[in-house]
């Protein structure tokens, strides 16, 4: 046994250890394991690769870079990790995606730098040798796009959840021919690098993916986020089996197969639950039909007080909350998860009902939940409540809009028709909690809000929760 | 700002009444005056002065501009009405012709509460559907009345007593009430109606759905209606024969729009039951389901079977039914009172509106046009017809046999060019997609924000790369090595951490 194959038995090792984190991940009470089957999973193959390179002839300044780069990464993440608002998830998330994204650029790069740019080196001449210089040419290339693709586009995505930028959809003219474009070209620069690896080919489609990866995700508005997230995963992961191919390194490739696989199943969960064409999300820029000004005359809607709410609460016997990006903008999970203590104790049967695309990120509102102490159990998906609506006494919704939207089963007019929605409107009374009577991110305005068995109540869900508490 | 006035109603046998305080309240909220007949409510145990309280003023209700009723007026109260009054109640105009072109000739508008459509908009303020519930429920108790015997089946210790078995014939909206009630009470449910789409609502309130045995679906498609009728009747018969000698109660809802009953259970049937069973005929006032059924009347047959054929179920439960019938008429006046500001506006836009005007300022306006979907924009804005099905149909075998099998070929292309030495990689790369995809498919919807955050740290694997690449002389290469690791490691050790406190924080109630 020598260092190399002890090496590929840690990775096979490694590699089987993440699936296993992975399926760990579908159940709650397996979930802690998976995370730490993952761990180990990760330490295993550190290890292992740390070993190798210490095999290979690191030289000393080498494993002094090594370590003081590992430890200052994971004292960042660690400290990013631990003080994290659980309403900045999605911008945490998309913050690390780019980070994958350009570390993916950098080991294309370097694979550049070891091996074309010194074509006469020891390490070309093996790889003319297999007749592999070619593939590897492509390789460095089609891991610096996606790389670099996935860079610019967590970025952009950062900056739009963190509200740092707008998130409303960029439109640019002609904005598909600007995308298949800039794949032709990137097609065609690759037969050319294969043919002829010059360096200012390089530079030239890192600058490309990296425009595109901008573009693709600014022309995404923000309710479409959760998906754009979970696409970027999805990104992140091709990127590292790019370079597991450029390393020949199967650890890399099915780590980041399995990583890009499921990111896109779960970007194809989320495209259902909007009723949305996959297609036309990866390939950016879909929901961007707001919708013709409609002057439909929807009648009155009807106002309440926190007053008011609290004593319809104390005389009903059912209740479900139905809470959206507003609650986490607000931050009144904690309001909320107190309401929730509250009624449960006096025998009122309180669930949730989340809808897929709630939030900014896949579960988020999960997580927010969880975090203010709500009992899973009661959290339950759309498709599982959904039938529960009528005979509800009341539904509580704070901060949703267009995942409440009656118009999407009702006006096949609708720019969201067709999109599956809670059906809160089938309850005895419903109170939307909202700032004011804006419309949604579909730009949709809500046939909801008139209805004769809604009523508003105005101001920030947060206090507006708290005054509830105190009528209570 | 207009009045409205609730009727005494003038037919001794009718307990009902138009308005409750309660929702003369609402009335009140939508702009009205509201003035009640002295004595209106007593038969539905509402005082005067509860009407007074609620804010009603006590008094002659003719004069009104609206004037409320539970049956049409007689004729004295109809000479009293003001011009130009509007009349709501339950006219029954499709039987009553007379009463329709005597309505005809007054100056007046007439609605009728029984003539609402049956779109899922107006359930609101349908008076037959809450009718029909508060019947099927007194069924029941009137059923429980006569039955010598508990529902219920009891373990006492004077010995162990069977649960009653009870037979809902029709599952409408009084045949379903009927099943929740007696189910309610403990009682065997089961329950037939043509209709096989709703063996779910049957289900879903306790009761078994009994399927009429029907032949196979070849026979139906080429189109015998009429021969599969009288097969479905002949096993539709045989079913009841064999459930009449087996169950302890029948209910018999079935009704037919505009023809008498259908007669269910024979004389022979009724013969072949327990002494003691007990059958109410909801349908009879219409002729109805049991031969022997004596309209207002039960009657005992000679084998000890009572059969029950009160015509006025609704109306022995005065207060629910009146509360019912007066919400049906506030959300009518809902509709009618667009602006909330006690001015009633008659829309002949709205097919709800439309269909229920008998007469409109003295004009005939019955029969009203048949409600279609697109007889007029706002009609079909207003009809809730379901969202079209996602365009995309499903992929069909064949199409996503040619899929696989071109993902197969270019698959296969790409693998013969590639050199042996990239093979291997491919294997394991095409394995490990699938497997990703199948390890997903079963994520708990909760866990999908756990999950990214750990697909997140798993791709920090990334850093194994720049670990590779670091420290082998080339400086620009080390350089940028040391900062693809820094990135990769702030993934790793932020995604597995920021993932647990995640996971930490999901607890059970």
């Amino acid at each position: 046994m020598t260092i190399e194959t002890a090496a590929q038995a840690a990775y096979i090792v490694a590699a089987l250890l993440f699936i296993l984190a992975l399926a760990g991940l579908s159940k709650h009470e397996t979930a802690k394991a998976g995370n730490t089957f993952g761990i180990a999973g990760m330490a295993l193959a550190l290890a292992a690769t740390i070993a190798l390179a210490v095999d290979h002839g690191i030289n000393s300044l080498g494993v002094t870079l090594l370590i003081v780069a590992t430890v200052i990464g994971a004292a960042i993440g660690l400290y990013r990790a631990g003080k994290v608002e659980m309403t900045g998830m999605p911008e945490l998330i998309a913050l690390l995606h780019s980070f994958v994204g350009l570390a993916a650029v950098i080991v294309g790069w370097n694979g550049y730098l070891h091996v074309e740019a010194d074509l006469g080196g020891v390490e070309a001449a093996l790889l003319r040798r297999q007749e592999l210089l070619g593939i590897h040419s492509a390789e460095v290339f089609i891991g610096v796009f996606i790389g670099a693709v996935t860079f610019t586009g967590s970025i952009v995505a950062y900056l739009k959840l963190s509200a740092r930028i707008k998130s409303n959809p960029l439109m640019l003219p002609g904005k598909n021919i600007l995308n298949l474009g800039a794949l032709a070209l990137f097609v065609v620069l690759t037969a050319w690098f294969v043919i002829q690896p010059q360096l200012w080919l390089l530079l030239v489609v890192t600058v490309i993916a990296l425009l595109l990866g901008w573009h693709l995700v600014a022309s995404i508005g923000g309710g479409d986020m959760p998906v754009v997230v979970s696409m970027l995963n999805s990104y992140s992961g091709w990127a590292a089996a790019a370079s597991g191919f450029l390393l020949e390194n199967d650890l890399l490739i099915v780590t980041g197969a399995l990583v890009g696989s499921s990111g896109a199943y779960l970007s194809y969960i989320m495209c259902k639950a909007m009723n949305r064409s996959f297609i036309s999300v990866i390939a950016g820029g879909f929901g961007i039909e707001a919708g013709p000004a409609d002057d439909k005359d929807y009648g009155e809607h009807r106002e309440i007080t926190a007053e008011g709410v609290a004593e319809l609460l104390a005389t009903a016997d059912s209740v479900i909350i139905t809470p959206g990006y507003g609650m986490a903008v607000a931050q009144a999970q904690h309001g909320v998860a107190e309401l929730t203590r509250k009624l449960r104790e006096k025998g009122v049967n309180v669930r949730f009902g989340i809808h897929p695309v709630a939030g900014r990120l896949p579960g988020h509102m999960n997580v927010l939940l969880a975090e203010a102490k709500v009992p899973y159990d009661i959290v339950l998906e759309m498709d599982e409540i959904n039938d529960d609506f009528t005979g509800t006494s009341v539904v509580l919704v704070i901060g949703a809009n267009d995942t409440v939207n009656p118009a999407a089963t009702e006006d096949p007019a609708s720019p969201i028709a067709g999109m599956p929605v809670l059906q809160v409107w089938e309850a005895d009374n419903v109170i939307v909690f909202k700032r004011s009577m804006a419309s949604g991110y579909a730009g949709v305005q809500n046939p909801l809000f008139f209805r004769d068995n809604s009523a508003m109540l105005f101001g920030d869900a947060k206090d507006r929760v708290e005054d509830i508490l105190r009528a209570l | 700002m207009m009045i409205i006035g609730v009727l005494k109603e003038s037919r001794a046998d009718e307990t009902r009444v138009a308005a409750t305080p309660a929702t003369v309240v609402q009335l009140i909220k939508l702009g009205y005056e509201v003035v009640v007949e002295p004595g209106a409510g007593l038969r539905s145990s509402f005082s005067d002065q509860a009407y007074r309280e609620a804010g009603a003023t006590i008094g002659d209700p003719l004069a009104a501009d609206i004037v409320f009723a539970v049956n049409a007026p007689s004729t004295e109260q109809l000479d009293g009405l003001s011009k130009g009054a509007t009349l709501i109640s339950i006219l029954n105009p499709r039987l009553n012709p007379e009463l329709v072109s005597d309505l005809s000739r007054r100056p007046i508008t007439a609605l009728a509460m029984d003539a609402v459509p049956r779109i899922s908009r107006a359930q609101s303020l349908d008076v037959l559907s809450s009718m029909a519930n508060i019947a099927g429920y007194r069924a029941v108790v009137e059923a429980a009345n006569v039955f010598g015997r508990f529902f219920t089946g009891q373990v006492t210790a004077a010995g162990k007593v069977p649960p009653a078995k009870v037979l809902v014939a029709g599952a409408g909206v009084a045949g379903l009430a009927a099943i929740g009630t007696a189910g309610s009470l403990g009682a065997i449910v089961r329950a037939t109606d043509p209709r096989p789409e709703v063996a779910d609502q049957v289900k879903s309130l306790g009761g078994e759905y009994l399927a009429v045995e029907t032949p196979d679906v070849e026979v139906s498609a080429t189109g015998y209606a009429k021969e599969m009728s009288d097969d479905y009747n002949r096993r539709a018969a045989e079913l009841y024969a064999a459930q009449a000698k087996d169950v302890d109660i029948i209910i018999t809802t079935a009704l037919i729009p505009g023809k008498p009953a259908p007669r269910l259970i024979t004389a022979e049937m009724v013969a072949g039951m327990k002494p003691g069973s007990v059958i109410v005929d909801m349908a009879a006032a219409n002729g109805g389901n049991v031969e022997g059924t004596v309209p207002g009347e039960a009657v005992v047959t000679e084998n000890g079977v009572t059969i029950v054929g009160y015509t006025d179920l609704p109306g022995r439960l005065p207060a629910q039914a009146s509360q019912l019938y007066g919400t049906n008429v506030v959300n009518l006046m809902k509709l009618m009172t667009p602006n909330r500001d006690g001015q009633l506006v008659l829309d002949f836009d709205d097919v709800v509106q439309r269909s229920m005007t008998v007469v409109r300022d003295g004009d005939l306006t019955w029969p009203p046009p048949p409600v279609s979907v697109s007889a007029t924009p706002a009609a079909a804005a207003s009809t809730t017809t379901p969202a079209k099905p996602d365009e995309k149909r499903p992929v069909s075998p064949r199409r996503s046999l040619a899929l696989t099998g071109a993902g197969a070929a270019a698959l296969f292309g790409l693998a013969a060019l590639s050199p042996v030495a990239l093979r291997g990689h491919l294997t394991v790369f095409a394995l490990a997609i699938v497997i990703g995809y199948y390890v997903i498919g079963h994520v708990h919807h909760a866990l999908h924000t756990p999950l990214m955050s750990v697909t997140n740290a798993i791709s920090g694997i990334i850093v194994v790369g720049a670990l590779l690449q670091i420290g082998h002389g080339d400086n620009v290469v080390t350089g940028l090595s040391f900062l693809a690791i820094l990135l990769a490691s702030i993934n790793v050790f932020g995604g597995f951490a920021v993932t647990r406190r995640m996971l930490a924080m999901f607890s059970r109630s």
